[in-house]
């Protein structure tokens, strides 16, 4: 019997060694774009072009750096970027929060048939919707400005759903007590439901941040100033330009992923929450 | 009496949901209309100007042999794409239910290309595909497969884009999928270890079973999420060689914004669009009743 339990505990033992070598293998093949970006990013030209691909360069050369920031504006882009995507978080954040109180506390005619309305415009692909978005927004001017990126962002639906799930937990007795002392309704919603909502808040802030960082086709579509340029497609007419200069563009690349990726890192729970609650994000 | 009471809070709720309804009355139900309308337009972007031409645009769609090239391109990204990504992530995520060490690092690491940006991941994956001093053509070569001109050869171009399709997504399904398996009872495992059941036995008879309301979710978002591929097509290929890799985003981008400014026959195709995805949306919501009310 002893023998028996042995021999399992050794068949355990190798199994998972096998699962750890398994699962630590797949997922360094799954990082090493990024690695093989990063050591790209610091080589000298004629350590790129040579075949066997030669691992780590001779010298670690950052003026690939400094070379694609001159061949062209990044800081200006990342300058948009962040603008546009600060803005869109921030009214999202707003403009959400206000409605999901609305669906989750107030009581109205039609609060349900105009919250599955809502939800129903989940559904509604962007591509659809694009080109009429486009004709508005160049009715009123807009196009080849930033505001073209922001406005079509200040509300979202899936943000709206997401904070009115949460606001419906919290115990309606914490509000009472603020209505007893006089509060209005804006002021419950501002020192009682928003306090206690931090973590969702903060799932869509970063949801939000990181898909309008990353967003491509709709600076595509609206935005043909050099100046105007996001990350995203100040990178894409980059690589237009810089075909297979691999130093430069990979340092275009580092530039930018790395602070998406570095929010990752720091915040990924609220990420991952985000996937689990929406399940519907691309 | 009750109605007035039921609308006690009318307008408060009118202050509160105005900012949302104003975007969303003008970018996305004024669209969702606009877009129908435009579709039965001749409207050209440079003149401002549309005049009503019926289903001109739809017939011409249908005649236009490129139309059909790239609803199929589009569909063969679907189906190279979504088994492969579901295979991916299920075998990920069920390895990361095992005992583990370092679990929440692995899945960190196996998150991460989900988040950063397809401009430069594909851009990344551009090098890592460079027919001479590639890695991928480069780790081929140790399985003795000669150099694959990836990217230039239009019978191989659509394996790129799918190969870097799946890497780019398969994390999210992964995340939806560790949370369906978090969520069968470990009690069914130990009562099937105490039948004697193996571990590939207890994958196939109760995993999976247990595990395909998930599975169906996930396929049919991951088939919507396919259908409307583009930025990643838009810098890996740029639809080309010779159109192997032109998908139905792609097309409509070309018509409405980057050649002609044909609006109306761009919204023609997208609406099309549209109706495969709503069939999609259908499917999975009906799914949903069905599941809820059994």
């Amino acid at each position: 019997m002893q023998k028996i339990d042995k021999k399992y505990k050794y068949l355990n033992i190798s199994k998972s060694v096998l699962i750890h070598i398994l699962m630590y293998s797949l997922a360094i093949l799954t990082i090493m774009p990024f690695i093989w970006m990063i050591l790209t990013s610091v080589k000298d030209m004629s350590e790129i072009f040579v075949y066997p691909p030669q691992w780590l360069p001779n010298e670690i050369k950052f003026q690939n750096y400094i070379d694609a920031f001159n061949a062209a504006p990044f800081g200006t882009f990342y300058m948009n970027s962040l603008i546009v995507a600060l803005s869109v978080t921030l009214g999202q954040l707003i403009t959400c929060s206000m409605a999901a109180y609305a669906f989750a506390r107030l009581e109205f005619k039609g609060r349900d048939i105009i919250f599955y309305i809502f939800l129903g415009t989940m559904m509604i692909p962007a591509n659809v919707t694009m080109i009429p978005t486009y004709i508005v927004l160049s009715t009123f001017g807009l196009i080849d400005s930033l505001y073209s990126l922001i406005i079509p962002g200040l509300a979202s639906a899936f943000g709206t759903f997401l904070l009115r799930q949460f606001f419906m937990t919290i115990p309606k007795e914490l509000e009472e007590a603020a209505y007893i002392d006089g509060a209005s309704k804006w002021q419950v919603l501002l020192r009682v439901i928003i306090p206690l909502s931090k973590p969702a808040l903060a799932t869509l802030a970063i949801f939000t941040f990181m898909g309008v960082f990353n967003d491509f086709i709709w600076a595509l579509i609206c935005i043909n100033s050099e100046e105007l340029k996001t990350v995203q497609l100040g990178l894409a007419t980059f690589r237009d330009k810089y075909l297979t200069q691999w130093d430069l563009l990979m340092a275009g690349s580092v530039t930018a992923t790395l602070p998406i990726l570095i929010i990752f890192f720091v915040a990924q729970k609220y990420f991952i929450q985000g996937i689990t609650l929406s399940g519907l994000k691309e | 009496m009750a109605i007035y009471k039921k609308n006690k809070d009318g307008l408060a709720a009118a202050g509160f949901l105005t900012p949302t309804l104003i975007i969303f009355g003008t970018f996305i139900l004024f669209p969702v209309f606009f877009s129908f309308y435009l579709s039965f337009q001749e409207w050209n972007a440079f003149s401002w100007e549309g005049s009503f031409v019926g289903l001109d645009n739809y017939t011409r769609m249908i005649q236009t042999k490129e139309f059909w090239d790239v609803l199929k391109n589009t569909l063969i990204y679907t189906i190279g794409t979504v088994p492969l990504n579901m295979i991916v992530s299920l075998m990920i995520a069920y390895g990361l239910n095992q005992k583990l060490k370092g679990k929440k690092f692995l899945r960190t690491l196996f998150f991460a290309p989900v988040v950063v940006s397809p401009v430069a991941a594909a851009l990344i994956w551009r090098w890592l595909y460079d027919p001479n001093f590639g890695l991928i053509n480069y780790s081929l070569g140790f399985a003795g497969i000669d150099p694959i001109n990836w990217l230039n050869d239009p019978s191989a171009a659509m394996f790129a884009l799918i190969g870097m399709g799946v890497w780019k997504t398969f994390g999210t399904n992964m995340v939806l999928f560790a949370a369906g398996l978090n969520a069968i009872p470990d009690s069914y495992y130990e009562a099937a270890t105490i039948d004697g059941a193996g571990a590939w036995s207890k994958f196939w008879n109760i995993t999976i079973p247990l595990l395909s309301p998930t599975t169906f979710f996930i396929m049919v978002m991951s088939m919507i999420g396919s259908f409307q591929v583009f930025d990643i097509v838009y810098v890996l290929t740029s639809g080309g060689p010779l159109g192997s890799t032109k998908v139905l985003v792609f097309y409509i981008y070309e018509y409405a914004f980057k050649f002609t400014g044909e609006m109306g026959y761009a919204s023609a195709v997208s609406y099309t669009l549209f109706a495969l995805l709503f069939i999609l949306t259908m499917v999975q919501v009906k799914y949903m009743k069905n599941k809820a009310l059994a």
